[in-house]
């Protein structure tokens, strides 16, 4: 199919100064169970091309479901008209950028496809999951669901470079609501989708399924008769549950430089960071190391190359605390004089890459959780996000947690529900002081990050031990 | 398109065998999207999309297939075809569903809008000329926008529209924007310039030094914007009765009866007052309208054909995610000239942004002002504020500490583009709160 469709694009190929064409083939499958009973079972199979013109100056892109020589033609007609208007009104020239032109293929790991296994079969996962996740008639809500996605992307210039990668991903699902005496409480298995990675089945073991169904509809029963989160300037720890948000939304979206260029300022806002800051800055105490890398296997946004042809390499983004590039691909790079990394990306063949997170981990440290409990003589430990707020220039943050644990005197206590904290990223990161080590790292993603204009989604991977903060305000729900 | 939907779905009907019903949803569109910052274009292009959901029952059972339409009508039905036989096998595999109920009879609906669009580069055009000098960004999308829904015993519906949204935003600098969105079905060059014009007038104010105040309580105005967002908000399991049934919805304590909200709150789930279809995906015709706050209190629910089963009750032309599409809350009783006197000292806000639950049991939500929030004094603008964040329940915001709602409403077209160009939009007042608590 696409060896038809490159060659139907390079007749069409207009006189121009740079033109691609990148085709999306995607499979999704959706199963879920709800209250015991088989929600409908649908399979998406998403499939189109998107034809992009850089011409005197100018952009333009057309995108077709349509593969047919005639439907390709069309869209390089539209992509050309739309940089023959863009040219002498774009926000730089177009023509002047060096843009990817490496060829390649990639592939993710994958030891047991979905597709081996049978239909029965995994409704059987799911209907088991389902019996499991209500113990008791307080549990009014639960579902078990498993999203798999099968993805073929083809990038290819008029000059004949190629790229072609293949994924795998499984994005598991598992939730509660608990409700008793006017109290309802949720559990989920990494705050809905979280536990999105790449490959096959083998997923589901390595994250022990089984036990997650176990457990989280006993931690939300816990939670109803739990007291409120306490309210006060304490100790802060977050599970990689949690930290995956944080990371997200107080690292990654303020390094956008798309965000920074000021693109996203009619949508998703602009950031407390600015281009003067890269290379000096102190986003962060001595622990925080954070690193753009899609290169880890499984991890749910990694990939070979980003949607411009950029080759995909693991880069730090701050060092010892210090900011040193930003989340910017080969465009942004080249308007803002930065080096960034490889992360333009698009959701489907039907929009443009912009600037995005692909996975975006904090590196760990050297304490054990035991060792960061020991260290806190009051505070909180919070997993599983639940709440997620953050002002337009990504600073004023609000984020909430479906279960706390109170910590005393260096030791976990008792369960707390509603736990929330709120701060600023600015300064947030600075009273980071331990970084729990490897076996405290969880690998979480999500299929579910929003911005562009058009909107787009897109997967992100964020891997992080447990992390301590101090001082931060903690607080609980209203009720 | 219509028609080419209406014989590809003929020729699949043909194809069935035995028991077997069939149906389909269409979802297409072509769009034109111009990306603009700083006043110059940063992306611009064109999308032409077209798919269709097809879904094979066979008495209790049932599965769906989606894919896009090629546009070649024998390769379409072919490809189509194909899905057919594949859901053919998958049936004997899946259980029945006791919740599964299809539209009976065969109701037909159209909406046929003519296309009085410009060309997308004249808008464009029209926009940069009224913002010349100023820091523009946002996008403008225009296009036809197609909904279709067959029977294999013999509804059909079809939508078609022709709109634009112009979504921009004028920065003075930093965070301090005014923001503005003229959409419609008529583009009016004239009409668009009046409101960068208006837009260019009040970017004035923020150009005065910012105030910052401290967290604490304050008295607010809520521009009908921000009103969108909180209200907008609550469509995310608020109204569908699923989450009402199982004690998922922010708003459980209002559905028991345990809380209620201002007398003067209504809020309806308004079709007929939309821009969405006027059937829902499965192919049920939507009621004028469905009451859901009325007086403050509880009156009613989105109920899906899912649900409608599950529970025992009628459907009334909701989607299966049991979300609104055309929310209305009704105007009150303060008309808008006089919105900064009954203000008189406290605080203007334009727009909310990032809205979340932070107790959905107590329908806490947390969030930041956005864009132009203005400090008044004594019923005078005096200067723009630097963006603060709320931590308040709905109950005191729409309860306790409301003052009161505009007499008029504002019309907002949503401007989402996930997946595809939404066909939502809101109608709601401004909203005077006799306090409101700021947290950070």
């Amino acid at each position: 199919m696409s060896q038809a469709v490159l060659e139907r694009f390079r007749r069409v190929v207009p006189a121009v100064d740079h033109c691609s064409l990148r085709l999306v083939h995607e499979e999704h499958d959706l199963l879920t169970v709800r209250r015991d009973v088989l929600q409908p079972v649908r399979r998406t199979v998403d499939r189109g091309a998107m034809i992009t013109v850089h011409h005197a100056g100018g952009v333009g892109y057309g995108a077709t479901c349509d593969l047919s020589e005639a439907g390709l033609r069309h869209a390089a007609e539209q992509a050309r008209a739309w940089a023959a208007y863009s040219a002498g009104r774009a926000v730089v020239d177009f023509s002047a950028l060096a843009m990817p032109a490496a060829g390649g293929r990639w592939a993710c790991p994958v030891e047991r496809s979905v597709s081996g296994r049978s239909l029965v079969d995994l409704v059987g996962v799911l209907q088991d999951a389902s019996r499991r996740l209500h113990p008791d008639e307080r549990i009014v809500d639960w579902t078990a669901s498993l999203w798999s996605t099968r993805s073929r992307t083809t990038l290819a210039t008029a000059d004949g470079a190629v790229v072609e990668q293949e994924l795998e991903l499984l994005s598991p699902d598992a939730s509660v609501v608990a409700s008793h005496g006017g109290e309802v409480q949720r559990r989920s298995w990494g705050g809905g989708r979280g536990a999105s990675q790449q490959g096959g089945l083998e997923i589901l073991d390595d994250l022990d399924f089984g036990a997650v169904v176990d457990r989280i509809p006993i931690e939300a029963l816990q939670l109803l008769s739990a007291p409120d989160c306490p309210s006060g300037n304490m100790h802060l720890l977050l599970a990689p549950s949690q930290m995956m948000l944080q990371i997200h939304e107080s690292v990654g979206h303020p390094l956008e430089l798309d965000r920074i260029l000021g693109d996203e300022r009619n949508y998703a806002g602009t950031s407390f960071v600015t281009m003067d800051m890269f290379g000096s800055y102190r986003y962060g105490s001595e622990l925080l190391n954070i690193t753009f890398d899609p290169t880890v296997p499984r991890e749910f946004a990694s990939y070979g190359f980003d949607d411009e042809g950029a080759v995909a390499e693991r880069q730090h983004l701050i060092r010892r605390g210090v900011l040193e590039r930003p989340l910017g691909g080969s465009i942004s790079q080249a308007r803002a004089g930065l080096s960034g990394v490889a992360n333009a990306r698009a959701q489907s063949w039907n929009r443009p890459p912009i600037d995005r997170m692909a996975n975006l981990n904090l590196e760990p440290g050297d304490s054990s959780l035991e060792q960061l409990i020991a260290r806190v003589e009051r505070g909180v430990f919070m997993r599983t996000n639940c709440s997620w707020s953050i002002d337009d220039s990504r600073n004023k943050f609000q984020f909430g947690c479906e279960l706390g644990r109170i910590i005393e005197d260096g030791e976990l206590k008792g369960l707390v529900r509603n736990p929330n904290y709120r701060g600023i990223s600015a300064t947030f990161w600075r009273s980071l002081v331990g970084i729990g080590d490897r076996s405290t790292v969880g690998v979480f993603g999500t299929p579910f990050c929003g911005k562009g204009e058009p909107n787009q989604i897109i997967r992100v991977g964020h891997a992080s031990p447990a992390a301590l903060f101090e001082a931060v305000e903690v607080f609980g729900g209203a009720s | 398109m219509r028609d080419q939907f209406y014989r590809i779905f003929d020729g699949l009907c043909a194809q069935l065998q035995g028991g077997e019903r069939l149906r389909a949803e269409y979802a297409g569109e072509e769009s034109d999207f111009v990306r603009l910052n700083q006043g110059r274009v940063r992306q611009a292009g064109h999308v032409s999309q077209g798919a269709v959901v097809l879904e094979l029952v066979d008495g209790q059972r049932h599965a769906a297939a989606e894919c896009n339409l090629g546009g070649d009508p024998a390769q379409d039905l072919a490809q189509l075809g194909s899905l057919v036989q594949d859901l053919r096998q998958r049936l004997p595999l899946l259980p029945d569903d006791p919740h599964m109920l299809l539209p009976e009879g065969v109701a037909a609906s159209e909406e046929l809008a003519d296309d009085r669009l410009p060309p997308a580069a004249e808008a464009v055009d029209a926009l940069l000329r009224a913002a010349d000098g100023l820091d523009l960004v946002g996008i403008h999308a225009q296009g036809a926008i197609h909904r279709g829904y067959a029977g294999s015993r013999g509804p059909r519906h079809w939508y078609r529209s022709h709109s634009f949204a112009t979504d921009f935003c004028l920065y003075h600098q930093a965070d301090k924007a005014v923001k503005a969105t003229y959409a419609g079905f008529d583009f009016d060059a004239e009409q668009l310039a009046a409101q960068v014009s208006e837009a260019r007038e009040r970017l004035a104010i923020l150009t005065r030094p910012a105030k910052r105040i401290q967290p604490g309580s304050y008295r607010v105005y809520l521009a009908p914007a921000a009103v969108a967002e909180l209200v907008g908000l609550l469509g995310w399991d608020g109204f569908g009765v699923r989450a009402q049934r199982t004690h998922a919805s922010p708003l459980h304590r209002l559905v028991q009866g345990e809380a209620q909200l201002h007398s003067t709150v209504n809020i309806d789930e308004h079709f007929a007052g939309g821009l969405a279809p006027r059937f829902s995906e499965d192919g049920f015709l939507r009621p004028e309208r469905v009451p859901l706050v009325q007086g403050g209190r509880h009156v009613g629910a989105l109920v899906s054909p899912r649900s409608a089963r599950e529970f025992g009750l009628e459907a009334n032309g909701c989607d299966s995610d049991e979300a609104p599409c055309s929310l209305e809350l009704a105007g009150g009783s303060l008309p808008r000239a006089e919105v900064l006197a009954a203000l008189g000292t406290g605080v203007w806000i334009s727009n909310l942004w990032y809205t979340n639950f932070s107790d959905r049991t107590a329908c806490r939500i947390t969030g930041m002002t956005r864009f132009a929030t203005c400090w008044v004094e004594d019923g005078q603008v005096v200067a723009p504020l630097d963006v603060m964040r709320f931590d308040e329940t709905l109950y005191r915001m729409l309860g306790s500490e409301l003052e009161a709602l505009t007499v008029e409403q504002d019309f907002l077209p949503s401007t989402d583009t996930y997946y595809q160009r939404s066909t939502d939009s809101l109608r709601v007042p401004g909203a005077l709160l006799k306090g409101f608590v700021f947290t950070l």
